[in-house]
């Protein structure tokens, strides 16, 4: 009887410390939604694409349980730095200028290029119209060019501007616009070089998050390390994808 | 949803139009639409809670209560919405997590701004990171109806204040020679008959509220305008079943047929409400319909 009892009493505790161990630190991932392959809504509406891959991967090694988020990309700082998530996995390149507003983990994709696309080889890229998503690199660098930056507050609005002819050609992420050329049967072809900008991609962090900071960062090394993250990286930017040494 | 959507890429015509119109993302597209009605039928009972409360407190003869009253009417009716949308709203949401902040965690030693970033305990979090995603969906609905309903407020309190001025001051020295007291000659007189003052002013901001829906984004809630602006833009197949070029134009015109059509029944049931109301009032609207009434006349026919 007395060791029914006490048998008992090590399941009920030891059940307890499973309760305890299960009960996981939740992470909010704030994304955009909107910019696949990296980040977009599939046709049920959830988030999908790379960065729902990594990031699930990452919270899966980090033992954290992960809600995913959309948010403007417009309000995506703000929204993170007052707390409403509690990270940022939106395609955002590490740069010098958001780097003293939030933190970043290391970067879970190489440095990448980004390229003008437009209706026609003919394009004016230094004293035309061209159009970008608002508050990204590429606006940064259109600025500085000479051109006339157009913005518009998503991807998808600044390629239909060229489209539509308000803007002689768009710049963005080279990743982002491939699947758009491919589709869109020839109205559309990339022009002029390549431009490479911003250090990679990583995870936006609130600077005061340090310890976060740590878990995302090894996870991401792991992955990195067993060759997982180049994996996924070809899986959604094809076989010609730049990956990790 | 359906099986025969198994393979999109098979099918075309109306099947394929079905099946692409039932896709989760237009579920959510059309529960969007519930979302935004709701909000509309709770903000506008709220708002005109609220515009009645300052409405009054700007009458009162208390000299503060009527600064106050006075205040908010100038204050909010003088702000531009956007700014108070974008501003108030993290302000309040930082209000509400700092007093919980305080009362939940006493012994929290570190700053709560810190830099940029705006840190409470995680107790203390509104609503907790750990809830669920609807939980944070209903609390930002909740900011969504308060700010809407803080906004329109001030403005039917200005409008209510006016009617309430309206009303024909015999009516009020005739109910006072009764010997009424003041707060029944408010009960009973002035209440009843300003509504028929009121409702052009209110029957107008409903109009401006009904379009001020699309706001809601810039709340965080996933309303129409978004929910139209995310489907119509350019899909390539690579990641849907539904590949399509831009269509934003005939989701926004959708959402054009459907902003006219609600207008347009608000009207409608706006003039029967105005003519419940108008009855036996000597009002220019009624005159036309049923002919001057003696009965309502203070002075001599």
């Amino acid at each position: 009887m007395k060791t029914l009892i006490l048998t008992t009493a090590a399941l009920a505790l030891s059940a307890g410390a499973a309760l305890a161990e299960s009960h996981m630190q939740t992470v909010r991932m704030g994304t955009e939604g909107a910019y696949p392959p990296y980040n977009f809504l599939n046709d049920a509406g959830e988030v999908d694409g790379f960065e729902r891959e990594v990031g699930d991967e990452i919270c899966a090694r980090a033992e954290l349980s992960c809600e995913w988020v959309t948010n403007d990309w417009d309000s995506i700082i703000p929204n993170l730095v007052s707390g409403n998530y509690d990270t940022i996995i939106a395609g955002m390149s590490i740069t010098d200028e958001r780097d003293e507003v939030i933190d970043f983990t290391q970067n879970y994709f190489p440095p990448a290029a980004s390229a003008y696309a437009a209706p026609s080889e003919d394009v004016d890229l230094e004293g035309g119209v061209i159009s970008a998503q608002a508050t990204t690199i590429q606006a940064g660098h259109v600025a500085d060019s000479g051109a006339a930056l157009l913005e518009f507050a998503t991807p998808d609005e600044a390629v239909a501007a060229v489209r539509n002819g308000e803007a002689d050609a768009v710049f963005a992420d080279k990743d982002f616009l491939a699947p758009i050329v491919e589709s869109s049967g020839g109205e559309l072809i990339f022009v002029g070089e390549d431009v490479p900008l911003g250090d990679g991609i990583g995870v936006g962090l609130r600077e005061s998050d340090a310890e976060l900071r740590d878990k995302l960062d090894a996870a991401i090394q792991s992955m990195k390390d067993d060759g997982s993250l180049n994996e996924l990286i070809l899986k959604w930017f094809g076989e010609d994808a730049k990956t990790f040494e | 949803m359906f099986a025969s959507c198994a393979d999109p890429e098979t099918l075309s015509g109306l099947s394929w139009l079905m099946c692409y119109l039932t896709t989760g993302k237009h579920l959510a597209f059309y529960g969007a639409f519930g979302t935004v009605l709701l909000l509309l039928a709770i903000t506008a009972p709220v708002a005109l809670l609220f515009g009645f409360g300052g409405a009054v407190a700007a009458r009162s003869r208390f000299a503060p209560l009527s600064w106050l009253g006075r205040g908010y009417i100038a204050v909010v009716r003088g702000v531009p919405d956007i700014a108070f949308f974008l501003f108030f709203v993290i302000a309040l949401d930082q209000g509400i997590e700092w007093l919980r902040h305080k009362a939940k965690c006493p012994d929290w030693d570190q700053p709560i701004r810190q830099g940029n970033d705006f840190i409470v305990c995680a107790e203390a979090k509104m609503p907790l990171s750990t809830s669920a995603q609807w939980v944070h969906e209903v609390y930002g609905f909740w900011l969504a109806v308060f700010t809407f309903a803080l906004v329109f407020g001030a403005f039917a309190a200005n409008v209510l204040f006016g009617a309430m001025r309206a009303v024909p001051r015999p009516q009020i020295e005739t109910a006072e020679a009764y010997g009424m007291t003041r707060a029944q000659v408010f009960r009973r007189i002035l209440v009843p008959q300003m509504w028929v003052y009121a409702l052009p002013g209110l029957s107008n901001l409903w109009m401006v509220l009904i379009k001020a829906s699309p706001l809601l984004f810039l709340l965080g809630v996933e309303d129409i305008v978004y929910w139209a602006r995310e489907l119509g833009s350019t899909k390539t197949p690579q990641f849907t079943d539904y590949p399509h070029g831009d269509w934003r134009m005939w989701y926004f015109l959708f959402l054009l047929v459907f902003y006219l059509g609600f207008t347009r029944i608000s009207e409608i049931v706006l003039d029967r409400i105005m003519l419940r109301l108008s009855h036996g009032q000597e009002t220019l609207a009624n005159h036309k319909r049923t002919g001057p009434i003696g009965m309502n006349k203070a002075g001599p026919p």
